[in-house]
């Protein structure tokens, strides 16, 4: 009798898990190739201000940025709580822009330097005195184009 | 001597390995940011000695204090309003304008080539405050623009610089070139940027 009894389990068997690596594989390789490698560590609070009328800037290689806000807490200690600019990897004085300019546009092929945007990421909370002693700067350094670098948004967030 | 099969290598653990890639690169992804409004700021020039005279009425002041408020031709006004007030403005047509659409007020700006929008600000305005401000007033260009651009070429001005970025546009750029130049001309972004005053 027992010999014809087939033996029926009852419990599911188990969901393979082998194409989990796949799957997990694929969003990460989508992750790898969508990041972009900051170059400068930021080193000054930069909470964009918003805008909606907004141009997109086309050539990557021919922006220079330009970075200021008040420093980040770890460096407040050291650097106070003033705005700052910050150039590259550090901290920087205004009067070195027009230095950090001329050296950035030599970097460049000579038909491209005067293709040169500066753009300017600066914090929502700057006062407006820091940005226009870098504005001037920019000028003496004959960087005209420059780029109100904005996160996209309705402006009259900006206001409160 | 009996054939070894090699065992075959535990997979189990690659999604775990994979999973801290991919958690690792969730974390330091930042989407840059890579957009914002354009300007051209003015060569340093020595200040004439006698600049042009300018009418009173084809200058629309825009003032921004340490406060966010708004003076705009000396009255009090809100950002949402001020969009309007400077298309109007621009948009007046007193005289020798044959496509402006405004009110024709004598009191107004003559024409968009004449017309100033000048803009100015405390040292202690908040950098947020004047984006703000700068965002309506270049919306208020574009939509002067974007309707004159609309009426003689049938696209949108915003559209028409768009395509001329695109490497992919099959048209003539040349001739997109002229179009936007024929609309530049017509109302050209005469933004003028006071150097913030010192608080008294």
């Amino acid at each position: 009798m027992s010999k014809f009894r087939k033996k029926k389990s009852g419990d599911l068997p188990a969901i393979s898990t082998a194409s989990l690596p796949d799957i997990v594989f694929m969003l990460l390789f989508f992750f790898m190739v969508a990041t972009t490698m900051r170059d400068t560590t930021l080193m000054v609070e930069n909470n964009l201000p918003f805008a909606d009328q907004v141009e997109k800037l086309e050539k990557k290689d021919l922006v220079m940025y330009v970075y200021a806000g008040k420093p980040s807490e770890r460096y407040q200690r050291q650097f106070g709580k003033e705005a700052r600019v910050q150039l590259n990897d550090k901290f920087a004085d205004v009067s070195d822009i027009k230095e950090f300019i001329i050296s950035e546009r030599e970097s460049k092929r000579e038909e491209l330097q005067n293709l040169l945007t500066t753009s300017l990421k600066v914090d929502t909370k700057t006062n407006m005195g820091l940005v226009a002693d870098i504005k001037y700067e920019l000028r003496k350094a004959e960087a005209y184009r420059v780029n109100y670098t904005t996160k996209n948004g309705k402006a009259s967030q900006n206001m409160n | 001597m009996a054939k070894r099969n090699a065992p075959e290598v535990n997979a189990g653990s690659m999604a775990d390995i994979a999973f801290l890639l991919l958690i690792f690169f969730l974390v330091t992804t930042t989407i840059e940011t890579d957009a914002g409004i354009n300007s051209k700021l003015p060569p340093i020039e020595d200040v004439p000695e006698n600049p042009p005279p300018r009418k009173e009425k084809n200058i629309f002041i825009v003032l921004v204090n340490a406060n966010e408020e708004l003076l705009v031709e000396d009255e009090r006004m809100n950002l949402k309003d001020l969009r309007q007030a400077a298309i109007d403005f621009l948009d007046n047509g007193g005289q020798d304008c044959n496509y402006c659409q405004g009110r024709r007020d004598p009191a107004s700006s003559d024409n968009p080539l004449k017309a100033v929008v000048s803009l100015q600000n405390d040292r202690e305005t908040e950098y947020g405050a004047y984006i703000a401000v700068q965002n309506e007033l270049v919306a208020a260009f574009n939509f002067l623009r974007n309707r004159e651009a609309n009426r003689l070429f049938g696209k949108s001005f915003v559209k028409m610089e768009r395509d001329f970025n695109d490497s992919e546009y099959r048209g003539s750029k040349e001739k997109l070139e002229e179009d936007i130049k024929t609309i530049r001309a017509m109302f050209p972004l005469n933004l003028s940027e006071a150097e913030p005053k010192e608080r008294k």
